[in-house]
């Protein structure tokens, strides 16, 4: 394990330094809300976060992403041909991520990377990207990473794990990666590392015992999926959701999209939009029958697909990395944490 | 105002024994601080779960629609009046409700108390006319006055303006409230002004439709956004396309907002989305002198004709 310390002092200059050879995405505080966005040449990504309001899975899968492009005016050379839409895969570096969030991508992997299909938009945008964490000292009351399966200072995912000492930053290389973007930025103070070790796993153990919220997991993928699918449960759960698409839209493990096309006047492109299977469209079929009419039976849908249908599918734990998000800003006080647990413990 | 509850709790528990109704739509305490999950009792044992207090702020009135049952609901002054819309819209028979009015003081407005307290917030308690909030290291005790949600502060409808029961005596109304203070700086604004004030105020939208699922007006079988044959709006982030998604909400509630404020406290972006309905509220008052949902014996001025209209 090598760990270097990073005097903050010393960060902005190595930033900038980065800048040149890395497109940097990081936090940043919008009309009082924290998002992840590109950061602006200079522009310092603001640490001083619990947690983004909106997660960031848009730095690989934008909410709206320009596929291909199109040209319908025959006297146009390459009508009626589809052309990929030319995009700045060049590397970049999302710069104080989350751990939680970090491990979601590698929870959505799965769906956008099997043997079989490979999506080129999500993956080349992921490989382009080094993954450059901030250690989560102080996890909110909404934070359940712990029993969903990671962890305030978990690494999976990450390039590199930085952990704020206040006046420092201790940066562990996790990947070669990690070892590359260190060493475009220049920040070179070595630390003793079992000194670095201590601190680390100190401040970890801190961290995890500042977590207060859980959820049962254990006995989700031995249940049989029809019971819980049939379960008297839901309609009680559901009732007070207004079916918005909030949760599925901050969540960072939800990967689902539309895709349409938008001709103006004789070109046009094909896009993708993220969608929400809170929504009436998300299932409507050409005929007009709508397998899920209901707000309780969208309501099962998301949860058995995060809580059941992944666990059984991928065998990699439940399709949630813990961050809380949902359970904030829910307008509607929607906890998974309860469903979850009741969805556990139903015989 | 929190001691509505034994009362709310005694007409709902004596109107299921009765069986008066089916069902009672409330709200029970929420999982997390300042929030309150609406929900539904069917067994008068059960009524013992029922809240009352500050975080009761999504519009109960959303609930009611496309039921079977018989239902008591608690509501306050601006739940009341969507009722009456509900009501003359024919979206709901008023025999088919038993209202349990609650005379309203204010709800307060979380993201506002979240925004200004320093820390993670762990416990909000609440006391008559003060809000205490405790994070890990700080507590701070607030003016309930100073965190309410804006549209309660500027409120002149408290009480429920039709109901079979109230839980209290009615509040007295705020009088000499100065309402359209801000819609009126935006009415001064230079064209350009107004146009980068609203891309401003829109950029952050994610089109989750959290605004629109709170309302209580919005309950058209297939929402315009959601029209695919043939599909009148692009559903990307694109910003025209989001402006046009709130301007035609907008206008498709002038003459039935009733300023409830749901639909900026649904925002998990924190959009000041009542700025647009707050003006057609402005207008539709000056215009045909109409407040929406206070008399079930008048029609809304939209869809009405009177030779005495204005031009």
């Amino acid at each position: 394990m090598k760990v270097i310390q990073i005097d903050k002092k010393n960060w902005a200059k190595g930033l900038e330094r980065i800048n040149k050879s890395y497109r940097l995405f990081g936090p940043v505080k919008e009309n009082g809300l924290h998002v992840f966005k590109e950061l602006e040449k200079g522009k310092l990504p603001d640490l001083n976060y619990l947690n983004t309001t909106l997660s960031p899975k848009s730095v690989v899968y934008p909410q709206s992403e320009i596929m291909l492009e199109y040209e319908l005016d025959v006297s146009k050379e390459n009508h009626h041909v589809m052309k990929e839409t030319e995009k700045d895969y060049s590397q970049r570096a999302l710069i104080g991520v989350r751990p939680c969030d970090t491990a979601a991508f590698l929870l959505v992997k799965p769906n956008f990377d099997t043997p079989e299909y490979k999506d080129p938009y999500w993956l080349r945008s992921y490989e382009a990207t080094t993954f450059v964490g901030l250690a989560c000292n102080n996890p909110q009351s909404t934070c359940f990473c712990t029993s969903a399966g990671y962890g305030p200072f978990n690494e999976d995912g990450l390039d590199i794990l930085l952990v704020d000492t206040d006046d420092h930053f201790l940066a562990k290389i996790i990947s070669s990666k990690g070892e590359d973007f260190l060493r475009a930025a220049g920040w070179e103070t070595n630390i003793d590392p079992d000194t670095a070790k201590n601190i680390i796993s100190e401040m970890k153990q801190q961290a995890e015992n500042k977590i207060t919220s859980f959820v049962s997991t254990e006995k989700l993928k031995d249940k049989e999926v029809n019971k819980l699918f049939n379960a008297p449960f839901w309609e009680n759960l559901a009732f007070a959701c207004i079916n918005c698409g909030t949760c599925t839209y901050v969540c960072p493990t939800c990967w689902c999209f539309d895709v349409q096309d938008e001709t103006h006047v004789s070109s046009g492109i094909r896009i993708r939009n993220w969608d929400s299977c809170m929504f009436p469209l998300f299932t409507l079929h050409g005929s007009g029958h709508n397998p899920r009419n209901t707000s309780t039976q969208r309501v099962r849908q998301r949860f058995m697909h995060k809580l059941k249908y992944y666990v059984d599918k991928y065998n990699n734990g439940i399709q949630c990395v813990g961050c809380g998000r949902c359970i904030r800003l829910c307008p509607v006080n929607i906890d998974i944490r309860k469903i979850c647990n009741t969805m556990n413990n139903y015989e | 105002m929190l001691k509505y509850i034994d009362k709310i709790k005694e007409i709902s528990k004596r109107l299921l024994n009765e069986k008066a109704v089916d069902i009672v739509i409330g709200f029970q305490k929420g999982t997390i601080p300042m929030m309150n999950e609406p929900c539904l009792i069917n067994k008068p044992e059960n009524t013992d779960s029922l809240v009352w207090d500050s975080n009761c702020r999504i519009n109960l009135a959303k609930y009611l629609t496309g039921r079977n049952e018989k239902i008591a609901v608690i509501v306050k002054g601006c739940d009341s009046r969507n009722i009456v819309t509900h009501i003359i819209e024919n979206k709901i028979k008023r025999d088919q409700l038993f209202i349990i009015g609650a005379p309203c003081k204010g709800m307060i407005d979380r993201h506002k108390v979240a925004s200004i307290f320093e820390e993670e917030i762990i416990e909000v308690a609440e006391e008559e006319n003060t809000i205490i909030v405790r994070g890990n290291t700080a507590e701070k005790t607030f003016k309930k006055t100073d965190v309410m949600q804006e549209n309660c502060a500027l409120c002149i409808h408290r009480n429920p303006v039709i109901y079979d029961e109230l839980a209290a005596k009615p509040v007295e109304e705020q009088a000499n409230i100065d309402r359209y203070e801000d819609v009126r700086k935006i009415e001064e604004m230079k064209v350009e002004e107004k146009n980068s004030f609203f891309d401003k105020t829109f950029s952050a939208c994610v089109r989750c439709y959290a605004c629109r699922n709170a309302c209580p007006l919005c309950y058209c079988p297939t929402c315009f956004v959601d029209e695919s044959h043939p599909q009148w709006l692009g559903k990307s982030i694109d910003p025209t396309d989001t402006k046009t998604f709130h301007l035609l909400r907008a206008f498709h509630c002038a003459g039935r907002c009733t300023d409830c404020g749901a639909c900026e406290q649904a925002c998990p972006m924190g959009i000041n989305v009542r700025l647009l309905t707050k003006k057609l509220e402005k207008d539709c008052f000056d215009i045909y002198g109409w407040e929406a949902g206070m008399s079930l014996d008048k029609r809304p001025p939209l869809d009405t004709y009177s030779p005495d209209d204005p031009n």
